[in-house]
């Protein structure tokens, strides 16, 4: 047992490190830190950026861009992209729909689609909650007949984020209705300018529009972007969701949150001249979420740790850990950074193009009580935390 | 960066298991607690055999030249068997200040012989107004004519003191009432005149002792480590018990955890294991992933145990004094809960690990001692 990196393992952190303070664009940074929007000029050029430097899929095989690097590589090179901070590449592209392709996709997918997933040439979006399937997903009803050399769809996709951007949108379809329902499930590769699709924004409680609802409406789908083999969707969607855990313990997130807290620690004032820093409370509070967060990087450690000796080539059930310790830290910072501004929170300042009003109070305000009304989501997405628990209950407990 | 085990460090992992699985079931630790010294002088002949007793020690000094690894993996096995031996007073506590702090001729006369399970010893360090205030030491050693000390004072709550043959006492020779600076660390003979130890059964089943001393006469060889300067040593001794009880909360969680999802594949109620009830399976989850966290943390402070830089040692090993002590708080009472009445009777074993894990959170420290140590400190991230 030892908690050393090896000296290249240090080295490469310092080669990570010093690459996100000299290519990370100052305007993203400065967003990243202040928990404000990015559009989607700002995830297009830093993904670029990152595919440039052929680090834009490092979980990949090699042939296909990945970097090849070790398991404690990769953890490396997330904790420091999330402590830069900066955007992680979009996920739907490199983290979910990419790896199925590789996977189970023809060649003919794998040329076309994969070197444009890299390099977001192609915005990819998810389509697999419906209204009526959440996390009984299964049970979902989006219909794909086969006519002839298409796919005809008709159904509706929901909390489907970032959909307004998207080029493409990998959708999980009903295509037999006669069998078990896990069974009659395909996995569909849809180009979102297709006729008879139409996206509708939901607003969520922090007044952003990141999510949405998506109509198909006889749709005609080619026949070649089904992934694999008709009725094998549920397996890949599965491989998907289980595929690709580092990282999801965003503990790096919430290490550049809590030192963005102790920040704004400094600035507010608690009443009586002192600051909220001085506050033996407030101070406390936030080191129990320390004490808790070191424990989780101990934990995604041993992940690690276990998956480089080998010994787990399938997702360990322990990611399920990494996903609800973690929703809850996120969580619970993101309420601490609304508390430390005390009243301030209250001001309504929408974080929007075209608003230039003065900031109300200190111009770090404005996003802290949004951020915590959106981070709810982080323990609902991805498989709800009593999913993961339910998992967890199965896999690993045997009950 | 690894959490793996040596070859050897799994087969003395495997060999403290087995026999704290052959040796150490329900019924033969009722007996052992019966017996007059409140654990087994049979057990503790066998773990000097086996080497334990001399796991930390170096090969000169008659020990095996272990790491806190090794340490870990003892102590975890013996909380899965609720060991009730005084290897944390004697090894870890006494061995630890020895090795610290010790003069030559002082580890040379007493290591091999803890080694040799013909020694033990216990750390008297805790005073009845200090609550968890190492520095908080009323008890005087005042300079004697001619040389020595002379001893008085009162110490509360000393882990088998009513056992140990020597006394490790913190004592004031300085300074004013919880100065850092000014303590010093005295070896006592238990026999010697003046000191009044009365022993008592601790509520989880294991031994301690209030002691008193009066006057008593300390040559000048009694000092261990530095005069005036011994906190610092103190708090180097107890960061290593707190590596070793936050191992020993470790396996006592995972037993007690073993337990309860059995008892939750077995009972039946309403026709069906009460395993199948979400709230109990969610339940299970969240004693799980408590367990799993102070997993980490106990790694950790065994890691850091013996780190040079005091700041981060002190950060961390309170880091998982206040993760032991929420875990084990939680699992503890969850376990309870999930058995029902049975969880609650004195023949069945969940209660006496409910009871052992309660009072492991109160030694060196409770949980909220240590959250507010490590806020003090500025916590464990360094602001932007």
């Amino acid at each position: 047992m030892d908690l050393r990196f090896t000296p290249e393992e240090i080295a490469f952190r310092e080669e990570v490190r010093r690459f996100f303070r000299e290519a990370l664009p100052e305007s993203i940074r400065r967003k990243m830190v202040d928990g404000r929007h990015l559009d989607k000029a700002d995830i297009v050029a830093w993904q670029r950026i990152l595919n440039a430097r052929g680090w834009a899929v490092p979980d990949w095989p090699v042939e296909w861009g990945g970097t090849g690097w070790t398991p404690v590589q990769r953890y490396i090179f997330q904790e420091e992209m999330q402590q830069a901070p900066a955007p992680q590449p979009l996920g739907f592209g490199v983290n979910m729909v990419g790896p199925v392709i590789i996977a189970f996709g023809s060649e003919a997918q794998k040329r076309h689609y994969l070197p444009r997933i890299r390099n977001i040439d192609d915005w990819w979006c998810q389509g697999f909650s419906e209204p009526g399937s959440g996390s009984d997903l299964a049970s979902l009803k989006t219909r794909a007949e086969r006519v002839g050399d298409h796919y005809l769809v008709n159904g509706q996709k929901t909390w489907t984020t970032l959909a307004q951007h998207a080029d493409m949108i990998f959708c999980l379809v009903r295509t037999n209705p006669r069998v078990k329902k896990q069974e009659g499930i395909s996995f569909l590769l849809i180009d979102m300018k297709s006729p008879g699709i139409t996206v509708r924004p939901i607003v969520t409680m922090d007044g952003g529009a990141e999510v949405n609802e998506v109509f198909f409406d006889d749709v005609e789908v080619p026949a070649e972007n089904l992934v694999g083999e008709e009725g094998k969707g549920w397996d890949y969607a599965k491989f998907l969701l289980g595929h690709e855990r580092t990282g999801i313990a965003r503990v790096g997130v919430s290490k550049q949150r809590i030192r963005r807290l102790k920040e704004l620690a400094a600035l507010e004032p608690a009443g009586g001249g002192r600051r909220m820093i001085d506050d033996r409370r407030f101070r406390e509070k936030i080191a129990a979420i320390e004490v808790e967060l070191k424990a989780l990087e101990m934990t995604q450690l041993r992940v690690v740790s276990a998956e480089r000796q080998g010994r787990s080539k399938k997702p360990d059930p322990a990611s399920s850990i990494l996903k609800l310790k973690g929703s809850e830290i996120q969580q619970a910072v993101s309420e601490l950074l609304m508390e430390v501004v005390g009243p301030y929170a209250m001001p309504y300042q929408p974080d929007e193009e075209g608003w230039n009003e003065p900031p109300i109070g200190a111009d770090y305000a404005g996003p802290l009580a949004p951020t915590y009304f959106n981070w709810r989501k982080i323990s609902i997405y991805g498989g709800s935390n009593e999913i993961q628990r339910n998992i967890v209950a199965k896999a690993i407990l045997g009950l | 960066m690894d959490f793996d085990l040596t070859e050897e460090q799994r087969l003395l992992r495997d060999a403290v298991e087995r026999l704290v699985a052959e040796e150490y079931d329900f019924d033969k630790r009722k007996a052992y607690a019966q017996e007059p010294a409140g654990f087994s002088p049979a057990r503790w002949a066998q773990y000097a055999e086996l080497g334990l007793l001399g796991l930390p020690f170096p090969e000169a000094l008659g020990g095996v030249g272990g790491t806190p690894v090794e340490t870990m993996l003892v102590m975890e096995a013996f909380g899965r068997g609720l060991v009730l031996e005084p290897y944390l007073a004697t090894v870890v506590l006494g061995g630890g200040l020895l090795l610290l702090g010790g003069s030559a001729a002082q580890q040379q006369e007493m290591v091999p012989e803890i080694a040799r399970g013909r020694l033990r010893l216990a750390f008297a360090f805790g005073e009845r107004q200090a609550r968890y205030d190492l520095a908080d030491v009323a008890t005087t050693a005042t300079a004697a004519a001619g040389g020595g000390f002379v001893l008085s004072g009162a110490k509360g709550v000393v882990l088998h003191g009513d056992s140990a043959d020597r006394l490790i006492v913190t004592a004031r020779t300085a300074g004013g009432p919880r100065e850092r600076e000014g303590i010093s660390l005295f070896l006592v003979d238990a026999q010697a005149a003046g000191v009044t130890v009365r022993g008592y059964p601790t509520v989880d089943g294991l031994r301690a002792a209030e002691i008193a001393f009066r006057e008593v006469r300390l040559g000048p060889e009694a000092l261990l480590g530095p005069r005036d300067h011994g906190l610092d040593l103190a708090e180097r001794a107890i960061d290593l018990g707190i590596a070793a009880v936050a191992a020993e909360a470790v396996g006592a969680m995972s037993a007690l955890h073993e337990l309860t999802i059995d008892y939750l594949k077995t009972r039946k109620q309403f026709g069906v294991a009460i395993g199948s009830f979400q709230a109990l399976q969610h339940r299970a989850v969240d004693m799980f992933v408590a367990l799993e966290q102070a997993r980490s943390m106990s790694y950790l402070a065994t890691m850091m145990a013996e780190a040079e830089d005091a700041l981060q040692r002190r950060r961390m090993l309170s880091a998982a004094k206040v993760q032991i002590g929420r875990s084990a708080r939680f699992l503890g009472q969850q376990a309870i809960q999930l058995h029902g009445g049975v969880g609650m009777t004195m023949e069945y074993k969940a209660g006496h690990y409910f009871k052992r894990l309660a009072m492991i959170d109160t030694l060196f420290g409770d949980a909220d001692h240590h959250l507010a140590l490590v806020a003090e400190s500025g916590g464990l991230i360094d602001a932007a």
